[in-house]
């Protein structure tokens, strides 16, 4: 896969392609921060991630104080109203994202790093490892993810790390798929051979030679995987599977304020449109690097030209 | 006459069928073994991690002799290969035991829900694939024009957003304040089915179509692109190929293919999907029952659930695979 | 089955006559090609040939009013028997395409659809133009037979990929004829095929071009698949022709630079002949400057060359685009024959490979190979597609370890598999890859591609290995700016270089080179081919050079290996094998590779390919 857009600059001298220029991978990040999908992506998630960092320190209430009638319209005093037990909704909206944020970035790097880890190896080593490791990736795919989180937690009841661990091994096989087939690909090109003619030693080659050509794919993975910790785990909490009943938790708010959605609809809603704007964000940035990666963005006359040019520029 | 030097290394009929009998077996072995892994792993995380079943049941404080009691219920007594031998030869003969919460057998429980998260999966599945199908298609047919532009927000706004989301905004469209056309939860009492009152399928149904066909139409609107540019279509227009019969006749029949195995990855999202949708409209199916069980630690209910989904998962699989394999000429002879 | 009455004047009308066509990037980007004219008689074939890039494939799909995405037909005329098709509304040029003028693709295998049956395909053309061709039923028997294809049911029932290459080339060529067009526009059809193939699909074509007066216009970057079937040659560099006339003319005396270039860049299976490539690479669009393109690469160019660009002129019997033209006619090109190596002296060989028997799962590929590569010698392996030769070379390298039999390199045998060898012994024995594109890591710098090689098998200190590293770029004539580029920034050529200075640079005793010019354009390949020749005779390598393409082993090798299905069909010195080949296969290669013919009188006696047994 090339990744970077082939340079063809409208008019320029007619001599050499430029030379030693960096058009490496930060500027791929960059270049997606730039095309519009990926800066309205990332305002939408940074929005939220601001309000979950700094929303415990500015909210007016404690997330469970008993302060306002329950579903009680919003007011001046009370922003968005208040909750099926009369607690200000704004507070507890403020207080309740920043324990699903952190689950979701541990769950998916965990995801991300056992995916990945199982992916190469299975594809690179072939033979024995493949058969064991694709099969375990198998079984755990075929569970889905809130079924698998939801069996790991009957035995042991609703502890945050054993949801984050569980959400991150149900990840786990879908990014070893993806990099494993990623990594076929990669390894039979002929410079993992030569490196094998070097007599570099496998753990080498994966790490020096493979690894490098997957991190587009890999980023991507994240930003994908990052979308889904937050469905998977709001959706637990929304289930009642997350932080015990007092604390306040975007998913669990959404569950508990439901019974009153034509009293004061705010107390759902407000939560709700926050996972959407967070995960339409992030899915919306991830969306804009695949296609600068993938060169889906590439304007059509240089596409064209890649294909008149042939060889040269597409392999 | 002229018959041609270089000679055909084609036999018919001796390589056709040959390789696809074979790819069947393979997958149908690799399906049993993956089930065969679940049911473990299932008994294992139930049953043997860690500790005791029986005190997680019953709490720490639990008196030796209703332990006992339990465990010999459960089979907890006997060695480790012996409780699988019996939770697993009940899957198939139908003693699958009592629930532990009321009594009742659990197929009593279980099968009611089954059938109404059946109806749901089917009628969800067949209309978000043709669904999918159709938009990618369109999507593709019209690159770059202002459909395939909103489609693509679309998606991405769909594959981004969480069941519960979804299932709560078209309960606050259709259910509430704004338009009250639909019930916003059933009022089904569990034991009953769902096509006694069809309309309680609709928000469930939308929730789920909603959340499953972005992904459909993205992977047929992919594969559709890259028929539309390959070489054989564009060999098709310099035939002079009208463009109606290029798409219908050239292009369409080569995209299906790789976007049947994305259908079966669709119905894994909606085995998952209905834990949330079922519960969030209180469908009486058993994504809910997994959640009452899970709640009150059933664990011979749990067991059942989630060895049925998993199983529906490796069986749409094959499937899928299948499906897709004898789309494709071509494919049939590759290994 | 041809009507030689019917030839002669009627004929000689012209069917095909293109003026000013020119295509741009976008409706006002730069232009791919331009300026390009030329005339087709009936019954005759005009070849379009050049290198990747040069924009010939361009021609041939705006001959059908066809552009790829973003292409856009900006200017000009193809008048085909005086209607201009560019000027055709939408429904009228899907009326003409496959009627009066159709398409023979690259690639079959692609350009196939492979859900469909190839006789639906055949008929389908029929079923869009009704009334084109009589009868649909009898017209697909009548054209399948006439492109050499057995109209049975079952050849019909058939999906493309149940057939063989060059059944396949023959489906597009009958789709092609299938409703008696005035012009066939084919686009490098033989690209990919065997020699032997390719000549039967030549045959057809021009025997078919010949009995129906269709004009032709043949596509290919090979000079000698031309030189035998065209009648006319037109030669493209950077989107112009630069070069048009009569074959025998153009190919005998060429007088355009870049045609001399080219015509010495292509190796010869009759001579032993140095072989002269063309440095640097062809201008994209948008970077072609004011001038003329080839100016920076010309020998000839002068001050006036970077900033006129040259329009055609007529000289001796063709068109040239070049401002010198008449000067440069007067000089003659002048090929230096090849020092031809001498055989080597008896000594003990470098590299002796016995008894090898190698196979991939349960498919045998070699069966009891043997050769022997003498020291500071070169040894061509020769063979077609599936022979077995590069599966040869990576037993040799280590790279493929299932293979029984022997192979000691300086009197020890070698371990199978790369993993089993030691590090000296990798060192030694230098493996060069095909495919330049694929051997270079994208993410490393060609600094750190060869300082790697260095760290893996040298200690040497940073700055010796830098100082290595620097040497060997000057060996194969690189430049130092270089070392900071990463792969995707270098041509073809360049990274060809760069993947044996990673070889060089640790001093081995043997080089084994896959096909290393097969992914190059012939003015690279001359090239790459010198380099290597060079540099084996003046590190005193032995060295194994494996290629599908007869004609180069004279250019390189001394002695040479021909395999046949994994097996050797004859070996010995070079001028033997080529001049009075032995064994039946060899013989059959040598007839049927095409040469290119520089003299006046050209073959044109070859009749329908008969039927004949492999």
């Amino acid at each position: 896969m090339t990744v970077n857009a082939p340079a063809v600059p409208p008019a320029a001298p007619p001599s050499r392609p430029l030379r030693g220029a960096g058009r490496r991978r930060s500027s791929v990040l960059l270049a997606a921060v730039r095309t519009p999908r990926g800066a309205i992506g990332l305002g939408m998630a940074a929005m939220v991630v601001l309000a979950a960092v700094i929303g415990p320190l500015v909210a007016p209430y404690a997330p469970d104080a008993l302060v306002t009638l329950a579903l009680g319209k919003p007011n001046g005093q009370f922003l968005l109203g208040g909750d099926y037990l009369g607690r200000d909704v704004l507070s507890r909206v403020l207080d309740g994202g920043w324990v699903l944020l952190v689950m979701a970035a541990c769950a998916t790097a965990l995801g991300i790093a056992g995916g990945a880890l199982a992916g190469v190896s299975a594809a690179y080593l072939r033979g024995v490892s493949d058969g064991i490791i694709m099969r375990a990736v198998d079984v755990i795919l075929s569970f889905p993810q809130v079924v698998f989180a939801l069996l790991l937690l009957s035995l042991l009841g609703p502890r945050l790390w054993l949801i984050t661990i569980a959400v991150g091994v149900s990840h786990a096989p879908q990014v070893a798929r993806v990099l494993r087939s990623a990594t076929l690909d990669v390894s039979e090109r002929d410079f993992v051979k030569a490196a094998e003619l070097q007599g570099m030693r496998p753990i080498k080659v994966m790490a020096k030679e493979i690894l490098p050509n997957l991190i587009s794919p890999l980023m991507v993975e994240a930003g994908l995987r990052l979308t889904y910790s937050i469905v998977v785990i709001a959706g637990l909490a929304f289930l009642g599977f997350g932080q015990p009943p007092p604390a306040a938790n975007w998913g669990t708010m959404i569950y508990e304020n439901r019974i009153g959605l034509s009293v004061n609809p705010w107390a759902v809603i407000v939560p709700a449109a926050l996972i959407a704007l967070l995960t339409i964000g992030i899915n919306t940035f991830t969306d804009a690097f695949a296609r600068v990666v993938i060169g889906v963005d590439r304007r059509p006359e240089q596409a064209a030209l890649i294909d008149d040019l042939g060889q040269e520029l597409s392999k | 006459m002229a018959v041609t030097a270089d000679l055909p290394t084609f036999q018919p009929g001796a390589r056709e069928a040959h390789p696809i009998a074979r790819l069947v077996r393979r997958r149908l072995a690799i399906g049993v073994l993956t089930l065969f892994l679940v049911s473990v792993v299932v008994f294992v995380a139930t049953e043997v991690l860690p500790g005791n079943a029986a005190y997680a049941i019953l709490g720490r404080n639990a008196s030796p002799v209703r332990v006992r009691a339990l465990e010999t219920t459960l089979h907890l007594n006997r060695g480790l290969f012996a409780q699988y031998w019996v939770w697993i030869s009940g899957l198939f003969d139908g003693r699958l035991g009592n629930s532990l919460l009321n009594g009742q057998p659990v197929w009593n429980l279980v099968e009611p829900r089954l059938v109404n998260s059946a109806v749901l999966v089917l009628v969800t599945g067949v209309i978000g694939s043709l669904l999918g199908m159709a938009l990618g298609a369109l999507a593709a047919v019209r690159k770059d024009g202002w459909f395939d532009h909103i489609m693509s927000l679309v998606v991405l706004a769909a594959t981004s957003l969480p069941e519960f989301v979804v299932a709560i905004g078209l309960i606050i469209l259709f259910a509430t304040d704004i338009w009250h056309l639909l019930p916003g939860v059933s009022l089904l009492p569990p034991g009953t089915y769902a096509w006694s009152q069809p309309q309680l399928l609709v928000l469930p149904v939308a929730t789920l179509v909603i959340v499953i066909v972005p992904y459909t139409m993205r992977m047929m609107r992919a594969a559709m692109v890259e028929a539309l540019e390959s070489d054989y279509v564009e060999m098709a227009r310099l035939k002079g190929v009208p463009e109606w019969r290029v798409v219908l006749v050239h292009a369409l029949p080569n995209a299906i293919a790789p976007t049947i195995q994305v259908i079966g990855l669709g119905f894994l999202y909606l085995a998952g999907g209905i834990v949330i949708v079922e519960n969030v409209f209180n469908f009486p199916g058993i994504g809910q029952g997994l959640v009452y069980a899970v709640d009150g630690r059933d664990i011979p209910v749990i067991q059942l659930i989630v060895v049925v989904l998993a199983a529906f998962y490796v069986v749409m699989n094959i499937l899928t695979d299948v499906i897709a394999l004898m789309a494709t000429p071509r494919r049939r002879i590759a290994r | 089955m041809s009507e030689p009455e019917v030839r002669g004047a009627a004929q000689r009308e012209v069917r095909l006559k293109v003026t000013g066509l020119e295509v741009r990037l976008g409706r006002s980007g730069p232009d791919v090609v331009g300026d390009v004219s030329f005339a087709v008689p009936a019954g005759q074939v005009l070849g379009l040939v050049g290198e990747s890039g040069s924009g010939k494939t361009t021609v041939a799909l705006a001959l059908l009013g066809h552009t790829r995405r973003g292409l856009r037909i900006t200017a000009g005329q193809v008048l085909l028997d005086g209607t201009d098709l560019l000027a055709l509304s939408p429904r009228d040029l899907r009326a003409a395409r496959g009627a009066r003028v159709s398409y023979v693709p690259q690639d079959p295998s692609s350009a196939l659809n492979p859900t469909l049956r190839v006789g639906t395909q055949i008929r389908e053309v029929l079923r869009v133009h009704p009334g084109a061709a009589g009868d649909a039923g009898d017209r697909v028997a009548e054209v399948m037979r006439e492109a050499y294809l057995d109209p049975t049911p079952e050849m019909l029932r058939r999906y493309p990929h149940q057939l063989s290459g060059g059944q396949q080339q023959r489906i597009t060529l009958a789709m092609a004829f299938a409703c008696r067009p005035s012009l066939i526009v084919l686009d490098e059809p033989t690209t990919g095929l065997d020699v032997s193939t390719q000549r039967h699909v030549l045959d057809t074509v021009r025997s078919l071009c010949r009995s129906y007066g269709v004009a032709a216009v043949y596509v290919s970057h090979d000079l000698a698949v031309v030189s035998g079937l065209v009648s006319e040659v037109a030669v493209m560099y950077a989107g112009r022709v630069v070069e048009i006339g009569p074959v025998a003319r153009l190919f005998g005396e060429p007088v355009h630079p870049y045609t001399r270039g080219l015509i010495g860049a292509v190796p010869s299976p009759e001579r032993a002949e140095a072989l002269a490539g063309i440095d640097g690479q062809q201008p994209r669009p948008g970077r072609r400057g004011a001038g003329c393109s080839f100016a920076a690469r010309c020998d000839h160019a002068t001050g006036d060359c970077t900033t006129e660009a040259p329009e055609p002129v007529t000289v001796a019997g063709r068109s040239v685009r070049c401002l010198r033209a008449r000067e440069i006619q007067a000089t003659h090109p002048e090929r230096v024959p090849a020092v031809a190596g001498k055989p080597a002296a008896p000594a003990a060989p470098a590299l002796s490979v016995r008894g090898v028997t190698a196979s991939y799962g349960s498919t045998p590929v070699l069966s009891g190979v043997g050769l022997e590569v003498p020291p500071r010698a070169c040894v061509a392996v020769v063979g077609e597609s599936g022979s077995g030769k590069t599966t040869l070379a990576r037993c040799v390298a280590g790279l493929h370890g299932n293979w029984t039999g022997e192979i000691t390199f300086q009197g020890a045998p070698l371990a199978r598999g790369a993993r089993q060898r030691d590090k000296d012994v990798l060192r030694r024995v230098q493996y060069i890859f095909q495919n330049p594109y694929t051997s270079l890591n994208p993410r490393k710098t060609v600094g750190q591609i060869i300082d790697q090689q260095l760290k893996q098998f040298t200690g040497l200190s940073r700055r010796d290995r830098s100082a290595r590293a620097a040497g060997v770029l000057e060996d194969v004539s690189l430049g130092q700016d270089l070392l900071s580029c990463y792969p995707d920034q270098l041509s073809g050529g360049e990274r060809q270089r760069v993947a044996i200075a990673r070889a060089l640079v640790v001093q081995p005793e043997l080089l084994i080179c896959d096909e290393v010019t097969s992914s190059l354009d012939v003015s690279v390949q001359a090239i790459i081919v010198e380099l290597l020749r060079r540099i084996q005779r003046e590190r005193h390598l032995a060295m194994i050079f494996i290629t599908h393409n007869l004609a180069l082993v004279r250019s390189i090798a001394q002695s040479a290996v021909v395999l046949r299905r994994g097996a050797v069909a004859e070996s010995g010195p070079v001028g033997q094998i080529l001049e009075h080949p032995a064994d039946p296969y060899t013989r059959r290669l040598m007839q049927d590779v095409p040469k290119l013919t520089r003299s006046e009188t050209r073959f044109e006696t070859h009749g329908p390919p008969s039927p004949r047994s492999a």
